[in-house]
């Protein structure tokens, strides 16, 4: 079993981002749960969306501890916050990328990979929305699933303009890792 | 069909799938993508249907009553505070014999105000007529649906039915679920024939004044009713699987047959204890579970035999009853009495309460106090730190 810890405000779109890649890793034919964890405080208030998935039906409800991989919509929840508690010794964590945020550092084992996701949605959608493009970037850094299946899955929530910006944005998001990959 | 998709969108669609007449519902949190859902579908032109909008849960229930009554198929849904704005409505729709199905997206009652899962609502409705049918996932919450109106709309049944789900945790979930195809929807419920209606041309009354010469012989044909559901739920469990082929039972035993310690639980919690029970399986732990999917009517011949030879048995209660025993350990252990052979131990934890996460660690920890003496009401995972502050 593999688990995704997302971490974002209330109306950043995590939930959506939680199901988006549920729906890839059904799509490549695993068993996945992708649920929500918020208060009931509205926009702007911190909250997690979670995605768990396993070769087999996933029956366990709790939340995630420990988690394999992380998914920081909003770094500025960093700030006196650590997202990163509980990541596994062999862990992924995917940070959208702002000035100003201090990082913690990986530990032997993590790989951290900070994505200026606001930027290319910026550039491809027309507004600061990192999310799909942080879903690009988390299938080149785990390898957990094919870009074309994240596309797959992105695709069919949007239609029109928006699909080719979003399909876009996943696609750079994707790169940007693949050339940090490269120069390591 | 498989398909991905959340618990609410879900209900919604089968919901649609079994064609009510009449819809009706507030909004109250962690239901209302149930109904957002159905409105669209109205909307949308799929499905062909009157939702009424209302200004409370009392008026949902009421209008679903009236159009009940007419001999309509109907829908609600509701949570929490908004169940018990329908309590005294739900009374009625039990006395009044309607085979009404709604989803109770189960949530903590207030106060505080807690939006998020526990069954203290569902349950506090025990004793109101209601059918009471717990889903552990997103696929037993679709199909106890058709369950539910089937049971229902039965001749011999003709009760209201509520399927129960953990709010959030199945509303707000979203895992693969094999829909159910409309053709096969179709051949297990037919349409609605009611077997009496408010009609101007052959007028009855319902829900009239019962002085005390009638009304005690109303309350017996109703718990009369009850048994005829047990009699017959098998029947209808068979059907069910040969139609979708997925079984459903009362219960569900989960590596019971050589268990010396099992857990009783209800809902979603189910998968969790399932989860730990594999793995202290591997590590060679006698280990169950009993899942009570059947609240109401009560499975009594079930849980006693799938119970009597564990030596250990822990009930979970997501719910509690201030000032006494838990609802679902009192119900357990007064199954029991005077019967030879008994768990030695019957212990009671209340687990979850108002959204408190329920871990792997807090199964483990429940497993591990059945080794000590027998307890009643124990909480779990508490925080001491909370509990000392004073006015």
């Amino acid at each position: 079993m593999r688990e995704i810890r997302i971490h974002a405000r209330a109306g950043q779109g995590a939930i959506t981002t939680a199901y988006l890649l549920g729906k890839a890793y059904f799509l490549k034919g695993e068993y996945a749960y992708a649920f929500p964890h918020f208060g009931a405080a509205r926009m702007g208030a911190p909250m997690n969306a979670f995605v768990r998935v396993d070769s087999k039906p996933v029956r366990i409800r709790s939340q995630i501890y420990e988690p394999n991989f992380i998914i920081v919509v909003d770094s500025t929840l960093m700030r006196g916050f650590n997202c990163l508690t509980g990541l596994r010794e062999d862990g992924v964590a995917i940070i959208n990328q702002r000035e100003g945020i201090q990082i913690p550092k990986a530990k032997l084992g993590q790989k951290i990979y900070i994505v200026p996701a606001n930027n290319i949605a910026q550039q491809t959608i027309g507004r600061p929305l990192g999310n799909t493009a942080l879903l690009g970037a988390y299938a080149a850094a785990t390898g957990e699933v094919e870009l074309e299946i994240m596309q797959e899955a992105v695709k069919e929530r949007f239609s029109g303009k928006m699909q080719e910006a979003n399909l876009e944005a996943v696609r750079q998001g994707f790169e940007y890792i693949e050339k940090i990959k490269e120069r390591r | 069909m498989r398909e991905f998709l959340e618990g609410s969108q879900a209900i919604a669609k089968v919901v649609s799938l079994c064609k009510p007449g009449v819809i009706s519902a507030y909004p109250i949190t962690p239901q209302t993508h149930i109904v957002e859902g159905l409105a669209q579908l109205i909307a949308d032109g799929k499905l062909n249907s009157q939702f009424i909008n209302v200004e409370s849960e009392h008026s949902a229930a009421s209008v679903v009553l009236g159009a009940s009554a007419c001999g309509v198929r109907v829908f609600t849904a509701t949570s929490s505070q908004g169940l018990f704005l329908m309590a005294e409505v739900l009374f009625n729709i039990a006395g009044m014999r309607l085979p009404v199905v709604l989803t109770c997206a189960n949530r903590a009652m207030s106060a505080p105000i807690s939006i998020w899962n526990d069954h203290q609502d569902s349950i506090s409705l025990r004793d109101s007529g209601l059918i009471q049918l717990y889903a552990e996932n997103i696929q037993e919450a679709v199909d106890w649906h058709l369950l539910a109106y089937r049971l229902a709309e039965s001749r011999n049944i003709m009760l209201p039915a509520m399927v129960c789900i953990d709010g959030y945790i199945l509303t707000h979930g979203v895992e693969p679920v094999d829909m159910p195809e409309e053709g096969e929807i179709d051949r297990f419920l037919p349409e609605y024939q009611p077997p009496y209606k408010l009609d101007v041309d052959n007028p009855i009354t319902l829900g009239c004044l019962a002085d005390p010469e009638y009304y005690m012989e109303t309350r017996f044909a109703i718990q009369e009713t009850y048994k005829d559901i047990l009699a017959s739920m098998p029947q209808l469990f068979k059907e069910f699987g040969s139609i979708f082929g997925r079984s459903y039972n009362f219960v569900e035993r989960y590596r019971l047959d050589d268990a010396e310690k099992a857990i009783v639980a209800m809902g979603s919690v189910c998968g969790t204890i399932k989860d730990v029970v594999d793995e202290l399986r591997k590590k060679g732990k006698k280990v169950g579970l009993l899942k009570i999917s059947v609240f109401r009517p009560f499975p009594y011949q079930e849980i006693y035999a799938s119970l009597r030879s564990i030596p250990k048995v822990a009930v979970v209660d997501r719910a509690l009853s201030l000032g006494s025993f838990a609802p679902l350990v009192s119900e357990i252990k007064a199954l029991f009495f005077g019967k030879k052979k008994t768990p030695k131990i019957v212990s009671g934890f209340v687990a979850g309460l108002g959204g408190r996460d329920i871990t792997k660690d807090s199964v483990k920890q429940i497993f591990r106090q059945l080794n000590q003496r027998e307890v009643s009401g124990k909480f779990v995972d508490l925080k001491p730190e909370l509990l000392q502050d004073k006015i």
